[in-house]
Protein backbone atom coordinates (compact mmCIF):
# COMPACT_ATOMS: atom_id res chain seq x y z
CA UNK A 1 0.00 0.00 0.00
CA UNK A 2 1.62 3.24 -1.04
CA UNK A 3 1.35 6.53 0.72
CA UNK A 4 -1.29 8.06 -1.55
CA UNK A 5 -3.71 5.18 -1.14
CA UNK A 6 -3.12 5.11 2.57
CA UNK A 7 -4.66 8.56 2.82
CA UNK A 8 -7.94 7.21 1.44
CA UNK A 9 -8.77 4.20 3.57
CA UNK A 10 -12.48 4.37 2.73
CA UNK A 11 -11.83 3.51 -0.87
CA UNK A 12 -10.28 0.19 -0.03
CA UNK A 13 -11.81 -3.27 -0.02
CA UNK A 14 -15.56 -3.73 0.41
CA UNK A 15 -15.98 -0.03 1.21
CA UNK A 16 -14.80 1.07 -2.25
CA UNK A 17 -17.28 2.72 -4.61
CA UNK A 18 -18.42 -0.09 -6.92
CA UNK A 19 -16.85 1.13 -10.13
CA UNK A 20 -18.89 -1.14 -12.36
CA UNK A 21 -22.02 0.55 -11.05
CA UNK A 22 -20.67 4.03 -11.73
CA UNK A 23 -19.50 3.07 -15.19
CA UNK A 24 -22.89 1.51 -16.03
CA UNK A 25 -24.67 4.58 -14.70
CA UNK A 26 -22.51 6.80 -16.90
CA UNK A 27 -23.36 4.64 -19.92
CA UNK A 28 -27.09 4.98 -19.24
CA UNK A 29 -26.86 8.73 -18.78
CA UNK A 30 -24.97 9.05 -22.07
CA UNK A 31 -27.63 6.92 -23.76
CA UNK A 32 -30.47 8.99 -22.34
CA UNK A 33 -28.97 12.34 -23.32
CA UNK A 34 -28.85 11.36 -26.97
CA UNK A 35 -32.19 9.62 -26.95
CA UNK A 36 -33.87 12.80 -25.75
CA UNK A 37 -31.81 14.90 -28.15
CA UNK A 38 -32.77 12.74 -31.14
CA UNK A 39 -36.43 12.93 -30.18
CA UNK A 40 -36.15 16.67 -29.59
CA UNK A 41 -36.60 17.50 -33.25
CA UNK A 42 -39.55 15.16 -33.55
CA UNK A 43 -41.23 16.67 -30.52
CA UNK A 44 -40.84 20.22 -31.78
CA UNK A 45 -41.62 19.66 -35.48
CA UNK A 46 -45.40 20.06 -35.07
CA UNK A 47 -44.87 23.63 -33.87
CA UNK A 48 -41.61 24.74 -35.43
CA UNK A 49 -41.18 22.51 -38.45
CA UNK A 50 -38.31 20.39 -39.57
CA UNK A 51 -35.96 23.04 -40.86
CA UNK A 52 -32.25 23.05 -40.14
CA UNK A 53 -32.66 25.85 -37.61
CA UNK A 54 -34.78 23.61 -35.38
CA UNK A 55 -31.90 21.16 -35.17
CA UNK A 56 -29.64 24.14 -34.54
CA UNK A 57 -31.77 25.19 -31.59
CA UNK A 58 -31.79 21.74 -30.07
CA UNK A 59 -28.05 21.18 -30.41
CA UNK A 60 -27.30 24.64 -29.03
CA UNK A 61 -29.45 24.10 -25.96
CA UNK A 62 -28.00 20.64 -25.33
CA UNK A 63 -24.44 21.92 -25.63
CA UNK A 64 -25.16 24.84 -23.31
CA UNK A 65 -26.90 22.60 -20.79
CA UNK A 66 -24.08 20.05 -20.83
CA UNK A 67 -21.52 22.83 -20.40
CA UNK A 68 -23.38 24.13 -17.34
CA UNK A 69 -23.84 20.60 -16.05
CA UNK A 70 -20.12 19.82 -16.32
CA UNK A 71 -19.26 22.97 -14.42
CA UNK A 72 -21.82 22.45 -11.65
CA UNK A 73 -21.17 18.71 -11.38
CA UNK A 74 -17.43 19.33 -11.12
CA UNK A 75 -17.97 21.92 -8.40
CA UNK A 76 -20.26 19.65 -6.41
CA UNK A 77 -17.84 16.73 -6.68
CA UNK A 78 -15.30 18.71 -4.70
CA UNK A 79 -17.56 18.86 -1.66
CA UNK A 80 -18.09 15.53 0.13
CA UNK A 81 -18.94 13.46 -2.95
CA UNK A 82 -21.30 10.61 -2.17
CA UNK A 83 -23.34 7.95 -3.89
CA UNK A 84 -26.42 9.60 -2.43
CA UNK A 85 -25.80 12.85 -4.29
CA UNK A 86 -24.94 10.86 -7.37
CA UNK A 87 -28.19 8.88 -7.10
CA UNK A 88 -30.10 12.11 -6.61
CA UNK A 89 -28.83 13.45 -9.97
CA UNK A 90 -30.39 10.47 -11.74
CA UNK A 91 -33.68 10.80 -9.90
CA UNK A 92 -33.77 14.55 -10.60
CA UNK A 93 -32.99 14.03 -14.29
CA UNK A 94 -35.78 11.46 -14.49
CA UNK A 95 -38.26 13.81 -12.83
CA UNK A 96 -37.22 16.77 -15.00
CA UNK A 97 -37.68 14.70 -18.16
CA UNK A 98 -41.34 14.19 -17.39
CA UNK A 99 -42.45 17.68 -18.56
CA UNK A 100 -41.22 16.64 -22.04
CA UNK A 101 -44.05 14.12 -21.98
CA UNK A 102 -46.75 15.88 -20.02
CA UNK A 103 -46.21 19.58 -20.65
CA UNK A 104 -44.76 19.70 -24.19
CA UNK A 105 -47.88 21.18 -25.78
CA UNK A 106 -48.48 23.54 -22.87
CA UNK A 107 -44.92 24.82 -23.24
CA UNK A 108 -44.76 25.01 -27.02
CA UNK A 109 -48.20 26.44 -27.76
CA UNK A 110 -47.71 29.83 -26.04
CA UNK A 111 -44.23 30.12 -27.53
CA UNK A 112 -45.61 29.38 -30.98
CA UNK A 113 -48.24 32.07 -30.46
CA UNK A 114 -45.82 34.66 -29.13
CA UNK A 115 -42.81 34.13 -31.39
CA UNK A 116 -43.44 34.18 -35.12
CA UNK A 117 -39.94 33.24 -36.26
CA UNK A 118 -39.59 29.46 -35.87
CA UNK A 119 -35.86 29.85 -35.24
CA UNK A 120 -36.32 31.76 -32.00
CA UNK A 121 -39.49 29.88 -31.19
CA UNK A 122 -37.67 26.56 -31.34
CA UNK A 123 -34.71 27.96 -29.40
CA UNK A 124 -36.97 29.15 -26.61
CA UNK A 125 -38.97 25.93 -26.59
CA UNK A 126 -35.81 23.80 -26.45
CA UNK A 127 -34.61 25.89 -23.55
CA UNK A 128 -37.77 25.22 -21.56
CA UNK A 129 -38.07 21.58 -22.52
CA UNK A 130 -34.52 20.29 -22.48
CA UNK A 131 -32.24 22.62 -20.55
CA UNK A 132 -32.87 21.40 -17.02
CA UNK A 133 -32.81 17.63 -17.54
CA UNK A 134 -29.75 17.91 -19.77
CA UNK A 135 -27.92 20.09 -17.26
CA UNK A 136 -28.48 17.46 -14.58
CA UNK A 137 -27.35 14.71 -16.95
CA UNK A 138 -24.24 16.77 -17.68
CA UNK A 139 -23.47 16.96 -13.96
CA UNK A 140 -23.20 13.19 -13.87
CA UNK A 141 -20.00 13.03 -15.95
CA UNK A 142 -17.54 14.92 -13.74
CA UNK A 143 -19.17 13.50 -10.64
CA UNK A 144 -18.67 9.97 -11.95
CA UNK A 145 -15.01 10.73 -12.53
CA UNK A 146 -14.65 11.90 -8.95
CA UNK A 147 -16.29 8.74 -7.61
CA UNK A 148 -13.98 6.52 -9.63
CA UNK A 149 -10.76 8.37 -8.95
CA UNK A 150 -8.84 7.07 -6.00
CA UNK A 151 -5.66 9.03 -6.51
CA UNK A 152 -4.36 11.70 -8.81
CA UNK A 153 -1.98 9.33 -10.62
CA UNK A 154 -4.71 7.59 -12.49
CA UNK A 155 -7.30 10.39 -12.59
CA UNK A 156 -6.73 10.96 -16.31
CA UNK A 157 -7.11 7.26 -16.98
CA UNK A 158 -10.37 7.08 -15.05
CA UNK A 159 -11.68 10.21 -16.76
CA UNK A 160 -10.77 8.67 -20.09
CA UNK A 161 -12.59 5.45 -19.25
CA UNK A 162 -15.63 7.40 -18.17
CA UNK A 163 -15.81 9.58 -21.24
CA UNK A 164 -15.31 6.45 -23.32
CA UNK A 165 -18.20 4.67 -21.68
CA UNK A 166 -20.62 7.57 -21.54
CA UNK A 167 -19.88 8.58 -25.13
CA UNK A 168 -20.35 4.97 -26.18
CA UNK A 169 -23.72 5.19 -24.42
CA UNK A 170 -24.49 8.33 -26.40
CA UNK A 171 -23.63 6.59 -29.65
CA UNK A 172 -25.87 3.68 -28.72
CA UNK A 173 -28.67 6.06 -27.75
CA UNK A 174 -28.42 7.94 -31.02
CA UNK A 175 -28.41 4.87 -33.20
CA UNK A 176 -30.91 2.90 -31.18
CA UNK A 177 -33.40 5.74 -31.12
CA UNK A 178 -33.20 6.83 -34.72
CA UNK A 179 -32.98 3.36 -36.24
CA UNK A 180 -35.23 1.26 -34.06
CA UNK A 181 -36.96 2.81 -31.08
CA UNK A 182 -39.02 5.24 -33.20
CA UNK A 183 -40.14 2.27 -35.27
CA UNK A 184 -41.24 0.28 -32.24
CA UNK A 185 -42.57 2.87 -29.83
CA UNK A 186 -44.30 6.21 -29.64
CA UNK A 187 -42.19 9.26 -28.85
CA UNK A 188 -43.68 9.63 -25.37
CA UNK A 189 -43.14 5.97 -24.62
CA UNK A 190 -39.46 6.33 -25.45
CA UNK A 191 -39.06 9.44 -23.30
CA UNK A 192 -40.86 7.65 -20.51
CA UNK A 193 -38.51 4.72 -20.96
CA UNK A 194 -35.46 6.96 -20.55
CA UNK A 195 -36.97 8.57 -17.45
CA UNK A 196 -37.69 5.12 -16.03
CA UNK A 197 -34.14 3.93 -16.78
CA UNK A 198 -32.69 7.01 -15.06
CA UNK A 199 -34.96 6.53 -12.06
CA UNK A 200 -34.03 2.87 -11.83
CA UNK A 201 -30.32 3.65 -11.87
CA UNK A 202 -30.95 6.33 -9.26
CA UNK A 203 -32.65 3.84 -6.98
CA UNK A 204 -29.94 1.21 -7.42
CA UNK A 205 -27.32 3.83 -6.55
CA UNK A 206 -29.36 4.89 -3.56
CA UNK A 207 -29.46 1.31 -2.29
CA UNK A 208 -25.73 0.87 -2.93
CA UNK A 209 -25.14 4.09 -1.02
CA UNK A 210 -27.23 2.87 1.91
CA UNK A 211 -25.33 -0.41 2.05
CA UNK A 212 -22.10 1.48 2.25
CA UNK A 213 -23.72 3.22 5.18
CA UNK A 214 -21.90 6.11 6.77
CA UNK A 215 -18.76 5.13 4.90
CA UNK A 216 -20.05 6.93 1.82
CA UNK A 217 -17.99 9.99 2.61
CA UNK A 218 -14.81 9.79 0.65
CA UNK B 1 -21.55 1.88 -91.98
CA UNK B 2 -18.44 3.14 -90.21
CA UNK B 3 -20.42 2.29 -87.19
CA UNK B 4 -19.56 -1.35 -87.43
CA UNK B 5 -15.91 -0.51 -86.94
CA UNK B 6 -16.57 1.29 -83.70
CA UNK B 7 -17.30 -0.29 -80.39
CA UNK B 8 -21.05 -0.62 -80.09
CA UNK B 9 -21.39 1.58 -77.04
CA UNK B 10 -19.59 4.49 -78.57
CA UNK B 11 -21.66 4.13 -81.68
CA UNK B 12 -24.83 4.25 -79.65
CA UNK B 13 -23.74 7.30 -77.76
CA UNK B 14 -22.80 9.02 -81.01
CA UNK B 15 -26.31 8.72 -82.32
CA UNK B 16 -28.19 9.30 -79.16
CA UNK B 17 -26.00 12.11 -77.88
CA UNK B 18 -28.34 14.94 -78.86
CA UNK B 19 -31.13 13.27 -76.89
CA UNK B 20 -29.31 11.89 -73.90
CA UNK B 21 -26.59 14.38 -73.08
CA UNK B 22 -27.99 16.63 -70.42
CA UNK B 23 -26.28 19.92 -70.11
CA UNK B 24 -25.99 21.29 -66.60
CA UNK B 25 -27.28 24.84 -66.53
CA UNK B 26 -26.96 25.46 -62.85
CA UNK B 27 -25.71 23.78 -59.69
CA UNK B 28 -26.33 24.95 -56.19
CA UNK B 29 -25.98 23.51 -52.74
CA UNK B 30 -28.72 24.78 -50.52
CA UNK B 31 -29.33 24.24 -46.83
CA UNK B 32 -31.39 21.18 -47.62
CA UNK B 33 -30.09 19.63 -50.79
CA UNK B 34 -28.03 19.87 -53.92
CA UNK B 35 -30.02 21.51 -56.66
CA UNK B 36 -29.17 20.94 -60.30
CA UNK B 37 -30.87 22.34 -63.37
CA UNK B 38 -30.30 20.30 -66.51
CA UNK B 39 -31.30 20.79 -70.09
CA UNK B 40 -31.50 18.08 -72.72
CA UNK B 41 -33.01 19.20 -75.96
CA UNK B 42 -36.14 21.10 -75.05
CA UNK B 43 -36.47 19.40 -71.71
CA UNK B 44 -35.30 21.40 -68.73
CA UNK B 45 -35.35 19.66 -65.39
CA UNK B 46 -34.89 20.48 -61.75
CA UNK B 47 -33.02 17.67 -60.02
CA UNK B 48 -32.42 17.32 -56.30
CA UNK B 49 -29.40 15.42 -54.99
CA UNK B 50 -28.31 14.22 -58.39
CA UNK B 51 -25.42 12.24 -56.93
CA UNK B 52 -27.77 10.04 -54.97
CA UNK B 53 -29.61 9.23 -58.16
CA UNK B 54 -32.71 11.16 -57.27
CA UNK B 55 -35.36 11.57 -59.87
CA UNK B 56 -36.27 14.87 -61.45
CA UNK B 57 -38.43 17.05 -59.29
CA UNK B 58 -39.98 18.84 -62.18
CA UNK B 59 -39.38 19.28 -65.87
CA UNK B 60 -40.39 21.91 -68.35
CA UNK B 61 -40.61 21.81 -72.11
CA UNK B 62 -38.80 25.00 -73.07
CA UNK B 63 -40.34 24.95 -76.54
CA UNK B 64 -43.83 24.72 -75.05
CA UNK B 65 -43.57 25.86 -71.44
CA UNK B 66 -47.32 25.77 -70.87
CA UNK B 67 -47.52 22.05 -71.40
CA UNK B 68 -46.98 20.01 -68.27
CA UNK B 69 -44.32 17.34 -68.67
CA UNK B 70 -44.84 15.07 -65.70
CA UNK B 71 -47.75 12.73 -65.32
CA UNK B 72 -48.12 13.43 -61.61
CA UNK B 73 -48.35 17.17 -62.22
CA UNK B 74 -51.16 16.58 -64.67
CA UNK B 75 -52.82 14.15 -62.29
CA UNK B 76 -52.96 16.86 -59.65
CA UNK B 77 -55.57 18.62 -61.76
CA UNK B 78 -57.98 15.78 -61.12
CA UNK B 79 -58.64 17.61 -57.86
CA UNK B 80 -60.46 20.23 -59.90
CA UNK B 81 -63.13 17.65 -60.64
CA UNK B 82 -64.27 18.08 -57.05
CA UNK B 83 -63.94 21.83 -57.01
CA UNK B 84 -63.79 23.34 -60.48
CA UNK B 85 -63.63 26.94 -59.29
CA UNK B 86 -61.02 27.38 -56.59
CA UNK B 87 -60.56 30.89 -55.27
CA UNK B 88 -58.01 30.35 -52.53
CA UNK B 89 -55.31 27.85 -53.29
CA UNK B 90 -52.58 26.56 -50.99
CA UNK B 91 -49.64 24.63 -52.38
CA UNK B 92 -47.04 23.04 -50.09
CA UNK B 93 -43.84 22.48 -52.06
CA UNK B 94 -42.83 24.66 -54.98
CA UNK B 95 -40.43 22.57 -57.06
CA UNK B 96 -40.11 24.26 -60.42
CA UNK B 97 -43.38 26.05 -59.83
CA UNK B 98 -45.32 24.29 -62.58
CA UNK B 99 -48.44 23.86 -60.43
CA UNK B 100 -48.85 27.48 -59.30
CA UNK B 101 -47.87 28.77 -62.76
CA UNK B 102 -50.51 26.62 -64.42
CA UNK B 103 -53.19 27.29 -61.83
CA UNK B 104 -52.78 31.05 -62.06
CA UNK B 105 -53.17 30.86 -65.82
CA UNK B 106 -56.32 28.79 -65.38
CA UNK B 107 -57.71 30.93 -62.60
CA UNK B 108 -56.22 34.44 -62.90
CA UNK B 109 -58.37 35.73 -60.03
CA UNK B 110 -57.53 32.98 -57.57
CA UNK B 111 -55.23 33.78 -54.67
CA UNK B 112 -52.42 31.24 -54.50
CA UNK B 113 -50.17 30.76 -51.50
CA UNK B 114 -47.12 28.59 -52.04
CA UNK B 115 -45.07 27.29 -49.13
CA UNK B 116 -41.50 26.29 -49.83
CA UNK B 117 -38.95 25.55 -47.13
CA UNK B 118 -35.92 26.22 -49.31
CA UNK B 119 -35.23 29.75 -50.55
CA UNK B 120 -32.81 28.33 -53.12
CA UNK B 121 -35.65 26.41 -54.76
CA UNK B 122 -37.64 29.64 -55.07
CA UNK B 123 -34.68 31.37 -56.71
CA UNK B 124 -34.13 28.54 -59.15
CA UNK B 125 -37.83 28.32 -60.05
CA UNK B 126 -37.85 32.04 -60.85
CA UNK B 127 -34.62 31.99 -62.80
CA UNK B 128 -35.01 28.81 -64.83
CA UNK B 129 -38.66 27.80 -64.80
CA UNK B 130 -40.56 31.02 -65.54
CA UNK B 131 -42.11 31.04 -62.13
CA UNK B 132 -43.00 34.46 -60.82
CA UNK B 133 -44.59 35.91 -57.76
CA UNK B 134 -47.46 38.18 -58.65
CA UNK B 135 -50.23 40.07 -56.95
CA UNK B 136 -52.11 36.78 -56.61
CA UNK B 137 -49.27 34.28 -56.33
CA UNK B 138 -47.26 34.54 -53.13
CA UNK B 139 -44.47 32.36 -51.83
CA UNK B 140 -43.78 31.90 -48.14
CA UNK B 141 -40.36 30.46 -47.35
CA UNK B 142 -41.40 28.41 -44.38
CA UNK B 143 -42.06 24.94 -43.12
CA UNK B 144 -45.51 23.81 -44.24
CA UNK B 145 -46.41 22.61 -40.76
CA UNK B 146 -45.67 26.02 -39.26
CA UNK B 147 -47.50 27.85 -42.05
CA UNK B 148 -50.60 25.68 -41.79
CA UNK B 149 -50.75 25.91 -38.02
CA UNK B 150 -50.51 29.68 -38.15
CA UNK B 151 -53.05 29.91 -40.96
CA UNK B 152 -55.40 27.95 -38.72
CA UNK B 153 -54.92 30.43 -35.89
CA UNK B 154 -55.58 33.32 -38.26
CA UNK B 155 -58.71 31.48 -39.43
CA UNK B 156 -57.63 31.53 -43.04
CA UNK B 157 -59.50 29.20 -45.36
CA UNK B 158 -58.50 27.57 -48.61
CA UNK B 159 -60.73 25.74 -51.05
CA UNK B 160 -57.96 23.89 -52.90
CA UNK B 161 -54.98 22.49 -51.04
CA UNK B 162 -52.11 20.67 -52.72
CA UNK B 163 -49.55 18.78 -50.67
CA UNK B 164 -46.49 18.23 -52.82
CA UNK B 165 -43.68 18.49 -50.31
CA UNK B 166 -42.11 15.06 -50.68
CA UNK B 167 -38.92 14.70 -52.63
CA UNK B 168 -37.99 11.35 -54.06
CA UNK B 169 -35.78 10.31 -51.20
CA UNK B 170 -36.95 11.92 -48.02
CA UNK B 171 -40.32 12.38 -46.41
CA UNK B 172 -40.73 15.26 -43.98
CA UNK B 173 -42.29 13.08 -41.32
CA UNK B 174 -44.17 15.88 -39.58
CA UNK B 175 -46.10 16.49 -42.81
CA UNK B 176 -47.60 13.05 -42.82
CA UNK B 177 -49.32 12.63 -39.51
CA UNK B 178 -52.89 12.53 -38.40
CA UNK B 179 -52.37 15.77 -36.46
CA UNK B 180 -51.00 17.58 -39.50
CA UNK B 181 -53.85 16.42 -41.70
CA UNK B 182 -56.28 17.61 -39.02
CA UNK B 183 -54.59 21.00 -39.12
CA UNK B 184 -54.92 21.03 -42.89
CA UNK B 185 -58.56 20.03 -42.64
CA UNK B 186 -59.10 22.94 -40.25
CA UNK B 187 -58.03 25.49 -42.88
CA UNK B 188 -60.16 23.93 -45.61
CA UNK B 189 -63.49 25.58 -46.40
CA UNK B 190 -66.50 23.24 -46.52
CA UNK B 191 -66.30 22.78 -50.29
CA UNK B 192 -62.50 22.45 -50.33
CA UNK B 193 -60.54 19.60 -51.81
CA UNK B 194 -57.16 18.26 -50.76
CA UNK B 195 -54.79 16.82 -53.33
CA UNK B 196 -51.70 15.03 -52.09
CA UNK B 197 -48.95 13.83 -54.37
CA UNK B 198 -47.29 10.86 -52.80
CA UNK B 199 -45.82 7.40 -53.24
CA UNK B 200 -47.42 4.18 -54.30
CA UNK B 201 -44.93 1.68 -52.99
CA UNK B 202 -44.01 -0.36 -49.94
CA UNK B 203 -45.44 -0.82 -46.49
CA UNK B 204 -45.53 2.90 -46.22
CA UNK B 205 -48.46 2.99 -48.64
CA UNK B 206 -50.59 1.14 -46.10
CA UNK B 207 -49.71 3.44 -43.22
CA UNK B 208 -50.30 6.54 -45.28
CA UNK B 209 -53.65 5.32 -46.60
CA UNK B 210 -54.83 4.40 -43.11
CA UNK B 211 -53.84 7.87 -41.88
CA UNK B 212 -55.72 9.71 -44.62
CA UNK B 213 -58.74 7.52 -44.13
CA UNK B 214 -58.77 8.23 -40.43
CA UNK B 215 -58.89 11.99 -41.02
CA UNK B 216 -60.97 12.30 -44.18
CA UNK B 217 -62.87 9.04 -44.37
CA UNK B 218 -63.26 7.66 -47.86
CA UNK B 219 -60.99 9.33 -50.42
CA UNK B 220 -60.15 8.99 -54.08
CA UNK B 221 -57.01 7.08 -54.88
CA UNK B 222 -55.64 8.07 -58.26
CA UNK B 223 -52.97 5.95 -59.88
CA UNK B 224 -51.89 5.60 -63.46
CA UNK B 225 -49.74 2.82 -64.89
CA UNK B 226 -47.51 5.46 -66.46
CA UNK B 227 -46.60 7.06 -63.14
CA UNK B 228 -44.97 5.79 -59.96
CA UNK B 229 -46.85 8.38 -57.99
CA UNK B 230 -50.26 8.19 -56.55
CA UNK B 231 -52.52 11.11 -55.94
CA UNK B 232 -54.83 11.22 -52.96
CA UNK B 233 -57.90 13.36 -53.44
CA UNK B 234 -59.89 13.97 -50.29
CA UNK B 235 -62.47 16.29 -48.91
CA UNK B 236 -64.45 16.72 -45.77
CA UNK B 237 -67.85 16.12 -47.33
CA UNK B 238 -68.86 12.84 -48.92
CA UNK B 239 -67.26 12.16 -52.29
CA UNK B 240 -69.31 13.12 -55.38
CA UNK B 241 -70.79 10.41 -57.62
CA UNK B 242 -68.95 9.54 -60.80
CA UNK B 243 -71.63 11.14 -62.96
CA UNK B 244 -70.91 14.48 -61.39
CA UNK B 245 -67.16 14.05 -61.96
CA UNK B 246 -67.77 13.25 -65.61
CA UNK B 247 -69.94 16.32 -66.05
CA UNK B 248 -67.26 18.56 -64.53
CA UNK B 249 -64.58 16.86 -66.62
CA UNK B 250 -66.54 17.58 -69.82
CA UNK B 251 -66.95 21.25 -69.04
CA UNK B 252 -63.39 21.75 -67.75
CA UNK B 253 -61.45 19.59 -70.21
CA UNK B 254 -61.16 22.21 -72.99
CA UNK B 255 -59.64 24.70 -70.56
CA UNK B 256 -56.92 22.37 -69.32
CA UNK B 257 -56.13 20.81 -72.66
CA UNK B 258 -53.53 23.45 -73.45
CA UNK B 259 -51.57 22.27 -70.42
CA UNK B 260 -51.59 18.70 -71.63
CA UNK B 261 -54.02 17.45 -68.98
CA UNK B 262 -56.28 14.67 -70.31
CA UNK B 263 -59.00 15.43 -67.80
CA UNK B 264 -61.68 13.36 -69.55
CA UNK B 265 -59.72 10.20 -68.81
CA UNK B 266 -59.49 10.90 -65.13
CA UNK B 267 -62.96 10.32 -63.60
CA UNK B 268 -62.89 6.61 -64.32
CA UNK B 269 -59.46 6.30 -62.77
CA UNK B 270 -60.45 7.68 -59.39
CA UNK B 271 -60.88 4.73 -57.12
CA UNK B 272 -62.30 4.36 -53.64
CA UNK B 273 -61.29 0.72 -53.43
CA UNK B 274 -59.38 -0.13 -50.27
CA UNK B 275 -56.22 -1.75 -51.63
CA UNK B 276 -54.16 -1.41 -48.50
CA UNK B 277 -53.77 -3.28 -45.26
CA UNK B 278 -56.24 -1.58 -42.95
CA UNK B 279 -54.67 -3.11 -39.86
CA UNK B 280 -51.63 -0.86 -40.23
CA UNK B 281 -51.06 1.81 -37.69
CA UNK B 282 -52.00 5.41 -38.50
CA UNK B 283 -49.06 7.82 -38.49
CA UNK B 284 -49.19 10.40 -35.72
CA UNK B 285 -46.87 13.00 -34.23
CA UNK B 286 -46.07 10.31 -31.69
CA UNK B 287 -45.43 7.59 -34.25
CA UNK B 288 -44.13 8.70 -37.62
CA UNK B 289 -41.10 6.71 -38.74
CA UNK B 290 -42.13 7.32 -42.35
CA UNK B 291 -38.66 7.13 -43.82
CA UNK B 292 -37.92 3.90 -42.01
CA UNK B 293 -41.22 2.39 -43.09
CA UNK B 294 -40.55 3.35 -46.66
CA UNK B 295 -37.34 1.38 -46.77
CA UNK B 296 -38.93 -1.71 -45.31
Amino acid sequence: MNAKQARRPNNQGPQAIPSLLVVSAAFVSGFCIMTIEMLGARIMAPYFGGSLSVWGSILTVFMLALACGYLIGGKLSARRPSLFNYAFFFLAAAALSLPIIFLADEIMRPIFLAVEDPRYGSLLASLFLYFLPTTILGMISPYSVRLLVENSDHSGQKAGLLFFVSTLGSAAGTLGTSFYLVLWFEVNEIVFGTAAALALIGMVLMIAGTQRGHANDL
Amino acid sequence: MTCRLWPALFCLSLFSAPFLAAETLHEERSLYRDITVTQEGNRRCLVFNVHRGDRNQTCMNTADPERLVFEYAKMTFAGLLLNPNPKNILIAGLGGGSLPSTLTKLYPDAKIDVIEIDQAVVNVAERFFDFEETENVKVAVNDARVFVKRAGLLEQRYDFVILDAFTGDYIPEHLLTEEFLEEVRAIMSPDAVLVANTFSTSRFYDHESVTYQKVFGEFFNFKLPSSGNRIIIARDAALPPRGELNAVARSLAPRVEAFGVPLLEYPNRLSTRVDWDMSRRALTDQYSPSNLLRDN
